[in-house]
């Protein structure tokens, strides 16, 4: 049994012993177990015909199995009547699929209506969920062919979460949208999970989406075979075999250093001159021109000072970082930066002060290896032991 | 060939009765086919070895000639309306099945799929779901039903019926053009009207389909 939680939260979605085959003699799933806490997103990841989308589907009996058991909340769901289970699961699938003959804000209420709630009442929580999907309120009358793939997708999410239903089945719902809009929704629905705390199924054959996004992931292989289920730093650090560490990338390394952040990175003091003053003439380190504010504008190269305002020079660009980016976009801007310097902000954005190149690569080094290292109980391959 | 046009303002009252029992006989059979077609093509639609059968049935049916139909029907029915309805219903069948069928097949998958997970029941899901998508395409077909209808009723004077039909046979039999001219006038009349009604109706029942982005 792959448990996927270390203790926290109660027991939410149970497979045991579950197979799944078509009758064209196809293996989908092939002897899952594993647990899903309350709480939390898991990722079920893996290339096509891994079996991760089916085993989504079983949860709301889209697809059921050919033999084992799947619970829900303490109940077998095969017991549960099929339409009345799918209003209590909110479902998230590719392209949204919204009803084209239906306004945004009908399908939206979908599952309210299907629950006898009365076409006033839904409509208010539909137009309700259109603000807090990040939607004008405008967009209520329209219908799902005049809104951008990305609206629709927010469209979807809402329509899954109308009846407040405690799990949401999300299958590759970002698949379809271009890179910008992804990495928006995806901000957006951690943004929303902070806030609803829903137990959440995702399934995705995007790795780096599955680290961004899962509180825990599950690694699929062809045939059906859950290979591997645990936090992404976890999974990253130490893949259960070849094959997770092979579709976990060359880039393993790099992704776990995403999950940090700069937050307990010290800072040091900036050189910094304003805007509107003129730059000192004869210094030989690199000055961080900031605003009035104090907003970083730009390096100033101290080989080529102007005479005159700092601001007016020809600045090298800045990326500041907050405490909250990671130590992955930190490393990047070490990089980048022709100071060697990473600029901090705070909050408010103004200059909170610089860290060295290299205090940024022991930091990612130390990281790397303190996720690696320690000799916690590693998760074991699935079919072997239990912890 | 000139229109005398006295015997038209003389027999207005004829061609208004002749007008209304024409267009009943046709709407009839439009009814009649779409609830025989509904029912049909939701059964093809679902169940694939029936698709081809049924499909291939209403198309061996259109090709039988309109006057052998109505003779066929004569010791079932005889002389009666119910005979011109039941042999213009079997020409509708044809394109409503057809069009119900292909309607269906249009609504995308994963917009049934969606609505089934969001635990919409099979009827609510053709109901609320399929029918209304379909809706374009099974318009269509009754939009030809309908002109198709309007033409054939004049079929159905060789059995003593056939609406505006009687007034050919009877400008043939007199060798007097004015009714057969006001027989065309008037079905092509109901044709066009009754198309814009149907085109009405259409853009009132599909919202989703005026504005586009």
């Amino acid at each position: 049994m792959t448990v996927c939680s270390r203790g926290k939260g109660r027991l939410m979605i149970k497979f045991d012993a579950v197979n799944k085959r078509f009758p064209n003699g196809t293996t989908a799933v092939h002897e899952l177990s594993l647990t899903m806490p309350e709480g939390g997103i898991t990722v079920l990841v893996g290339s096509s015909g891994c079996g991760k989308t089916t085993t989504l589907r079983m949860i709301n009996r889209m697809v059921d199995p050919s033999s084992g058991t799947i619970t829900l909340s303490g109940r077998n769901i095969l017991e549960a009547d099929a339409a009345e289970l799918r209003r209590g699961i909110g479902y998230v699938i590719q392209q949204a699929g919204l009803f084209p003959h239906r306004t945004i804000l009908d399908n939206i209420a979908t599952v309210p209506l299907l629950l006898g709630h009365g076409r006033k009442r839904a409509r208010a929580r539909a137009a309700e969920l259109l603000e807090t999907v990040g939607l004008p309120a405008d967009a209520a009358k329209r219908y799902p062919h005049q809104l951008s793939g990305g609206q629709q997708q927010r469209v979807g999410v809402a329509r899954a979460l109308a009846a407040d239903p405690p799990v949401l089945l999300m299958d590759e719902p970002f698949g379809a949208v271009d890179p910008v809009v992804r990495t928006q929704l995806q901000d957006e629905l951690l943004r929303l999970q902070q806030e609803l705390n829903k137990t959440i199924v995702f399934v995705t054959h995007d790795i780096d989406e599955a680290v961004r996004l899962g509180d825990r992931i599950a690694v699929f292989r062809t045939g059906g075979h859950l290979v591997q289920c645990a936090p992404p730093a976890e999974l990253l650090a130490r893949p259960a075999d070849d094959f997770v560490a092979d579709f976990l990338g060359a880039e393993r390394g790099l992704k776990l250093l995403s999950l940090s952040t700069l937050a307990d990175l010290p800072r040091q003091p900036a050189t910094t001159v304003r805007a509107d003053e003129t730059a000192p003439a004869g210094r030989t380190d690199w000055q961080l021109v900031v605003s009035a504010k104090g907003e970083p504008l730009g390096w100033l190269d101290p080989a080529a000072t102007p005479p005159g305002r700092a601001g007016d020079a020809a600045l090298l660009p800045v990326r500041p970082l907050r405490d909250t980016d990671s130590l992955l976009s930190a490393l990047n801007e070490s990089v980048a930066s022709p100071a060697g310097l990473i600029a901090r902000i705070d909050d408010a954005g103004v200059l909170a002060g610089v860290t060295a190149r290299e205090a940024v690569h022991a930091r990612a080094g130390a990281a790397h290896s303190a996720a690696i290292e320690p000799p916690r109980p590693a998760t074991a391959p699935v079919g072997k032991s239990s912890a | 060939m000139t229109i005398d046009w006295s015997w038209i303002s003389d027999h207005a009252s004829d061609l208004a009765t002749l007008t209304v029992s024409h267009l009943q006989a046709a709407l009839t059979a439009v009814l009649l086919g779409l609830l025989i077609s509904l029912p049909l093509a939701v059964l093809a639609h679902r169940v694939r070895p029936l698709r081809g059968f049924l499909l291939g049935l209403s198309n061996i049916l259109f090709t039988i000639p309109s006057i052998a139909v109505f003779v066929l029907l004569l010791p079932v029915s005889g002389l009666t309306r119910t005979t011109t309805v039941i042999g213009l219903t079997v020409y509708t069948l044809v394109v409503l099945l057809r069009n119900t069928v292909e309607g269906l097949d249009s609504v995308p998958a994963r917009t049934r799929e969606a609505a089934k997970a969001m635990g919409t029941r099979p009827l609510r899901v053709l109901l609320t779901i399929e029918l209304p998508l379909a809706l374009p395409v099974i318009m269509a077909g009754v939009r030809i039903a309908t002109v198709m209808s309007i033409s054939l009723v004049s079929v159905a004077t060789y059995i003593g019926d056939g609406g505006l039909g009687q007034l050919f046979t009877d400008g043939f039999q007199r060798n007097f053009p004015t009714p057969v001219i006001v027989g065309i006038a008037l079905t092509l009349l109901l044709a066009l009207v009754a198309d814009a009604l149907l085109v009405a109706v259409q853009y009132a029942l599909t919202p989703w389909k005026r504005k586009r982005a």
